[in-house]
């Protein structure tokens, strides 16, 4: 009984091959009956977002079970052969499965490392996996405690707290001028990708008040109703930019449009309420000289990209951490397979026994008194016969299910039944030499790839 | 007893304060922790310390000026301790505890005199206490001055390091400065009121031009401005924090005046 994973993800596979093998939410049941239905696969879960295509099973044999799942994946889509599947996947198997798994579901395999909808599609393959009997004893576990750790990762380091986009890294400066954004205007200025993007998420974060002037009145009027906001005359926004705390100005002019005595006015009308402005325009459409002004808070592009690099370098620091603590993790699931194992388990059971039956031999002995040397055995011999005649049928039970597919289940039941994690943990076999370091992935996300927080893994 | 609780709880803050100033420094959130710990336990101790010296000499303990600055650094613990359970801004503990160990160290290093207090001034205390609390606003609108200064200074100059990330948002600073000087304004009114009232008990006149009542009384006509430019001019945001940090070192300058004047009893 192994636990395997075969997948390719966004580091190993071309989204050309990635779109074909992606699953939509409408067919994942059916495949996953198809996939249980292969002779060997006790279990499994069929992780598909746009990013990863990946398939955790628990089967008889290792390398049967990667051919099966290889198998199983190139079926997915006519066109894709086995072969041509080959080069983009990998294979992961015990420990370095279940590392995977974990990271995985704490977002250090992402693309924007840290970003936090990859635990929501694991939650939902997960439930489909319940919901069709494709997962059991042992995915159930393992599944539940891979989103702890997610969890634990996401609140003991700060993976997820830094903004890695540029959009997202106005919020974040945006957040240390502002306590509170809910009772705060936001001037947009232009019609730029990355402005809207920023406006996105300041609404999102609290702001409700949305000012928008753009050449084209038109479109001015579009994005007014998009982001519920106020259309401003594009030749006179200048005299509104007292109204606005925060200015997002992201057009194609070649000049500046917001200039230096334009803000000192409106700081003057605020009086001296700080002002935001960002100009995420090249070339800048807010004359640099507004930096110098008291109160004014001017960032340009390289600014709030210098901003995104030092995040990334933080949460790389940061995913270093959770590696360490995803390997602590491994350990404690490795040690909760070991005790499925019958073995141990018929060890422990009857070293329970034996504990018990002493124990209390021991008690009526002397509390008895003065027994003769053959009626101690007889009582010896009574106490042994009722744990033997009482622990025969488990432990018969458990010899022959070691095989079946139900194996573990019976394992997690005696073990539940008689109490026997309570127990000291001698008869847990442990392997000191066996490694249990997570699978070391070369490489984090490229920062190239992702242009806004907006490229996440649910998007496609 | 109180001695020894003082001694305690100096060496509490004085943990404290390194703590705080190292959790300014470093990334770790567990610091705070222990910092805000040792910081309440010193408190304790502090409490215990007033407390106590209050039943040993039978009145409130403000018979001498190291007496009201040990009272100014436990108000000002107590002010932080507050707003920290509120807001949750531990850094605001790395700027205020080494004041209130400071103010805490120099009531230690002036002379311990027991005066008796004339009858006359048995209510000398009330000004005292109103004068005092009246400073701790003073003191944290000071701090929040600093504070902002710094967060303005790093993000006008895009210097993003550890300091930035813990500095609270610049409307917060601003807000708690002002706050600060709206609840110490009032205290520090009724304070000279009833310090003129003891005078004149004392020396039969409410105004005598010491450089104490001078100075008290330029710190008040100065903070009055201050919320006055607020409401009128906009004096806030960045100058309103360089104007109470000036003012901090005009009540700064009234208390040394009540050092020169050379005696214990306050008035």
């Amino acid at each position: 009984m192994d636990i395997i994973v075969v997948g390719l993800s966004h580091k190993t596979a071309p989204v050309e091959v990635r779109e074909k093998l992606a699953v939509p939410d409408s067919r994942l049941g059916e495949a996953l009956c198809r996939l249980c239905a292969y002779q060997g696969v006790k279990e499994g879960v069929l992780l598909s977002t746009c990013n990863r295509v990946e398939v955790y099973a628990v089967v008889d044999q290792v390398e049967a079970g990667y051919a099966r799942v290889q198998e199983f994946l190139a079926d997915i889509h006519l066109s894709l052969s086995s072969e041509q599947l080959t080069p983009h996947l990998y294979w992961y198997t015990g420990d370095r499965a279940i590392g995977h798994l974990f990271r995985v579901a704490a977002s250090l395999d992402s693309m924007v490392v840290g970003e936090s909808q990859i635990l929501g599609q694991l939650k939902d393959a997960f439930e489909v996996a319940l919901a069709h009997k494709a997962s059991g004893v042992i995915l159930n576990k393992l599944v539940k405690k891979a989103i702890s750790v997610a969890k634990r990762v996401r609140t003991e380091t700060r993976i997820a707290e830094m903004a890695v986009s540029v959009s997202y890294a106005a919020v974040e400066l945006a957040k240390k001028i502002f306590s509170n954004l809910g009772d705060k205007t936001v001037l947009l200025v232009g019609a730029g990708e990355m402005a809207k993007l920023a406006a996105q998420h300041l609404i999102r974060n609290g702001v409700r008040r949305v000012m928008i002037t753009t050449r084209d009145s038109h479109s001015a009027l579009e994005l007014a109703k998009r982001f519920n906001g106020v259309p401003v005359p594009f030749d006179e926004f200048q005299r509104e930019l007292s109204e606005a705390d925060i200015v997002l100005c992201s057009t194609g002019a070649a000049h500046y449009l917001i200039r230096s005595e334009d803000v000192q006015r409106a700081v003057r009308q605020r009086m001296n309420r700080p002002i935001f402005l960002i100009d995420i325009s090249v070339p800048r459409n807010i004359d640099p000289a507004v930096k110098d002004i008291d109160n004014a808070f001017l960032f340009d592009i390289d600014d709030l990209e210098m901003r995104v690099e030092q995040n990334r370098e933080e949460r790389r620091r940061e995913a270093g951490k959770a590696e360490r603590l995803i390997e602590q993790e491994v350990d404690v699931i490795l040690h909760w397979l070991k005790s499925l194992e019958v073995t141990p388990t018929i060890l422990a059971l009857r070293r329970r026994a034996e504990e018990i039956k002493r124990a209390e031999l021991e008690r009526s002995m002397g509390r008895l008194g003065h027994l003769s040397p053959e009626e101690r055995s007889v009582v010896e011999g009574l106490a042994s016969a009722i744990v033997n005649k009482l622990l025969h049928g488990s432990l018969v039970t458990l010899k022959t299910e070691a095989e079946s597919a139900g194996a573990s289940l019976f394992v997690e039941a005696a073990r539940r039944f008689f109490n026997l994690d309570d127990a000291p943990a001698a008869d847990r076999v442990t392997e000191p030499g066996r490694p249990v370091r997570p699978v070391p992935v070369a490489g984090y996300a490229d920062p190239e790839q992702e242009s806004s927080e907006q490229v996440q893994e649910k998007d496609s | 007893m109180p001695v020894m609780f003082l001694m305690a709880t100096m060496g509490l803050y004085l943990a404290g304060t390194v703590f705080f100033l190292a959790y300014l420094l470093r990334r770790s959130e567990a610091l705070s922790k222990v910092a805000l710990g040792v910081t309440a336990i010193g408190f304790l101790s502090h409490t215990a310390a007033l407390v106590t010296r209050m039943t040993e000499v039978g009145h409130v303990p403000f018979t001498s000026f190291d007496e009201a600055m040990s009272f100014f650094s436990w108000a000002l613990v107590l002010v932080f301790l507050g707003v920290e359970l509120r807001h949750r801004i531990h850094v605001l503990g790395s700027f205020i505890l080494p004041l209130a160990l400071l103010s805490l160290l120099s009531a230690a290093a002036l002379p311990k005199e027991v005066p008796t207090l004339e009858p006359v001034l048995r209510t000398v205390w009330v000004h005292v206490t109103l004068s005092m609390l009246g400073t701790v606003g003073f003191a944290v609108a000071f701090v929040a001055g600093i504070m902002y200064l710094i967060q303005d200074g790093l993000l006008k100059s895009k210097r993003f390091n550890v300091l930035y990330a813990k500095l609270p948002p610049l409307d917060f600073l601003d807000r708690l400065n002002q706050q600060s000087i709206l609840m110490g304004f009032p205290l520090l009114t009724l304070g000279i009121i009833t310090g003129a009232i003891s005078a004149e008990f004392a020396r039969g006149s409410y105004l005598n031009w010491n450089p104490e009542q001078t100075w008290a009384l330029v710190t008040w006509v100065f903070y009055f401005a201050v919320l006055m430019g607020r409401i009128t001019v906009g004096w806030r945001a960045k100058r309103a924090a360089y104007l109470t940090i000036i003012g901090f070192a005009g009540v700064i300058l009234t208390f040394i005046g009540v050092v020169v004047k050379g005696h214990g009893p306050v008035a």
